[in-house]
């Protein structure tokens, strides 16, 4: 006798199917989409929400953390948008914003030259192959159900394309507007396509309210192609406590090329990164590093897997955390060095400051080698501040509470100050400043 | 004045300073030399007010206040300033940024206005004139990837900045080559008025050569155990701490 175990479906994969169910017939896309849409949400039901048990997902059970599922925002209507047009005329350009998720082109511009950008819906009803392929980015890491829920939900996006050797001065910004009065769910998908030789900048960012409510899942294509240099920066600030947002980010390293990222998260209801990053030429350089501060009952959760499948490449990975009250920090970061990536360089760290006994912090690197002339290391630490450096600091005349605020402020602005745009650094350092006055103020 | 009255410090169960009693006067340069273990450095600690130490008997008296229970840093706003024996590194505080924010919180702490940015650079540069600090050290991280000596320099040059009313210089001489401890010494020198009192704790006699002492204290035991003219200090380089530590286990 066999018995054939089938997992009660909560509540929210359920409204996600029904969700699927409604919504297949909008979704932009030809039928061949269709078929992959319908494809990525059997994947998905047959995983189910990612649980405890998958070890990727070990410290955010999210089958257990969500509880339901938020119904897919509607398209924003035209009065919506031109009712930001003001907002936007304030931001930095060039830029590119999504409202609820939708490419709005007219708050966008100024396009610089050597820059192509078409949405995603518009990209997926032409179907074109290499793009198609290019937006499913199915490698075997990224076998992640969230992932596919994305593949088969994802209502718009961005394709840029950065043609060969172009060169910008200035960052492109991706904005995130929220428009939708109830809350609700979003999810996004953008392929970034850097041309062999390209230099520039991408910053993403968020407009008021933006992706302060609801759920939201995005995932965020680049594909750097060879003597590419490129760097990119991303802030999540001020998400509503029962909020959830995931952002799946999948990085491939053309030969040479030089990635630089960084990832601010402040406020986050349920926040959980995933990076995925693929060296697949040789010599290439690339960093990822980030700085979660937390409080309350938040929880943010950096996940990457770096795989080295090309020689000589040099690998970065430097994450901080703050944690205060009950929040909860998760960092895994997992190296792997095929046997064909000899002299790879690759570094990963993780730091933690944990300012009350409610917080928790959770940390797992791992290396996997396969080459055998390698340099790899990882480390993490988990602490409090430091008694001397609180001691010298009021030696020197700064009450208790400053002296802490200076040493917690440094931790972060350490990572900060290595984003390599002096605009962008004083953006980043008032996210961090504003986050522990409100510390101060608690 | 400072007059450290029948101070007896532990940790733990371990009694550190025993009944210790010292005074420094207005414009004093008063010298503690000791063996290690002998407590000095402990001294310099519970005057400038570390937390870690148990005090379970008597007083510091700074101009006849008693800062035994005053912070560390309103200490510090009442102008005790501590040279650390080794200084600390702040990664991410450019020294800058530090000096400001020390000076902005003594000066508000004393209920005065912050200073404006151009009289702040000029108290900066004055002090970085003195010690022969570079304008691009200031610009580093806190002590971050400093040589000993270097760290020893740029604590020296904070006290420049900050001009307190009575300054401890815990084994400022220890990791400084010649040059080095000359340009220290200079600047120590230079700040010595008819009001400012430095209390100079080293193991040997080389820094009085060149800062030279009014008074000359011997520590052993947890104790003042001899106190004399700045020619102590020659006897004590010739004879060693022997004959204190042995008076001390008998």
């Amino acid at each position: 006798m066999s018995i054939q175990i089938i997992p009660t479906a909560t509540a929210a994969e359920n409204a996600l199917a029904e969700a699927f169910r409604e919504a297949k017939a909008n979704l932009p896309g030809t039928a061949s989409v269709a078929e992959q849409r319908a494809q990525a949400f059997e994947a998905f039901a047959r995983a189910g929400l990612p649980n405890r048990r998958i070890e990727a997902w070990h410290y955010t059970d999210l089958r257990n953390l969500m509880r339901r599922a938020l119904p897919l925002a509607p398209l924003p209507s035209q009065a919506q948008i031109a009712k930001l047009a003001a907002e936007a005329a304030e931001l930095p350009s060039p830029r590119l914003v999504l409202v609820d998720g939708v490419f709005a082109p007219d708050l966008s511009g100024p396009l610089p030259a050597g820059v192509k950008v078409t949405s995603l819906a518009a990209a997926l009803a032409e179907g074109e192959p290499a793009l198609i392929e290019g937006l499913a980015a199915a490698w075997a890491e990224a076998d992640d159900a969230m992932v596919s829920l994305n593949a088969a939900l994802m209502q718009d996006g961005l394709v840029i394309d950065v043609a060969p050797g172009t060169v910008l001065e200035a960052p492109l910004h991706i904005v995130y507007a929220t428009v939708a009065s109830e809350p609700a769910a979003r999810f996004s998908r953008s392929l970034v396509r850097v041309g062999a030789g390209a230099t520039f900048r991408l910053n993403e960012m968020s407009l008021g309210q933006g992706g302060r409510t609801g759920q939201t899942n995005n995932v965020l294509i680049f594909d750097i192609g060879d003597n590419a240099n490129v760097a990119h920066s991303l802030s999540l600030t001020g998400t509503e406590p029962n909020s959830l947002r995931l952002e799946t980010f999948l990085v491939k390293v053309g030969a040479r090329a030089k990635f630089d990222s960084f990832a601010l998260i402040t406020g986050a209801g349920l926040v959980r990164r995933q990076i995925y990053k693929l060296f697949n030429g040789a010599d290439a350089k690339a960093s990822l590093r980030g700085v979660s501060l937390l409080r309350g009952r938040e929880h943010a959760d950096t996940t990457l897997f770096v795989r080295h499948s090309a020689p000589g490449c040099e690998g970065r990975q430097n994450f901080r955390y703050i944690l205060d009250d009950e929040a909860t920090g998760v960092f895994q970061g997992k190296i792997v060095v095929d046997r064909i990536a000899q002299k790879t360089d690759g570094r990963m760290l993780a730091k933690a400051l944990v300012l009350s006994d409610e917080a928790t912090m959770n940390s797992r690197p791992e290396l996997e080698i396969f080459a055998d002339d390698v340099a790899c290391g990882h480390g993490a630490t988990i602490g409090g501040l430091s008694e001397d450096q609180l001691f010298y600091l009021q030696s020197r005349g700064l009450p208790a509470h400053e002296a802490e605020a200076l040493l917690l402020e440094a931790f972060a602005a350490e990572l900060v100050d290595e984003i390599g745009d002096e605009d962008l650094i004083a953006a980043y350092r008032a996210d961090v400043a504003a986050w522990l006055a409100g510390r101060a103020d608690a | 004045m400072l007059e450290v009255k029948n101070l007896s410090v532990s940790i733990g169960d371990r009694e550190i300073l025993k009944d210790l009693n010292l005074t420094v006067a207005d414009g004093e340069v008063a010298a503690i030399m000791g063996p290690n273990g002998s407590g000095k450095s402990t001294l310099s600690y519970v005057i400038a007010g570390k937390r870690d130490y148990e005090v379970t008997s008597g007083e510091v008296l700074l101009d006849g206040e008693n800062v035994l229970d005053l912070s560390a840093d309103e200490r510090a706003a009442k102008g005790l300033f501590l040279a650390f024996q080794y200084p600390v590194e702040i990664p991410g505080v450019t020294t800058m940024t530090f000096l400001k924010a020390t000076l902005n919180a003594i000066r508000r702490q004393r209920g005065e206005p912050e200073l404006s940015i151009p009289d702040f650079m000029k108290r900066v540069n004055a002090a970085a004139a003195k010690l022969d600090i570079k304008s691009d050290l200031l610009k580093r991280a806190v002590n971050v990837g400093f040589s000993g000596g270097e760290k020893k320099r740029m604590d020296i040059f904070q006290m420049a900045f900050l001009e307190p009313r009575f300054a401890i210089l815990d084994e400022t001489d220890s990791g400084l080559d010649i040059d080095a401890l000359r340009i220290v010494a200079d600047g120590v020198n230079a700040l010595r008025t008819k009001t400012r009192s430095f209390l100079v704790i080293t193991h040997y006699q080389r820094l009085l050569e060149y800062i030279v002492p009014d008074k000359v204290h011997v520590m052993a035991g947890g104790r003042i155990v001899r106190s004399g003219s700045k020619e102590l200090a020659l006897e004590l380089e010739k004879n060693g701490y022997r004959d204190y530590v042995e008076a001390e286990v008998a």
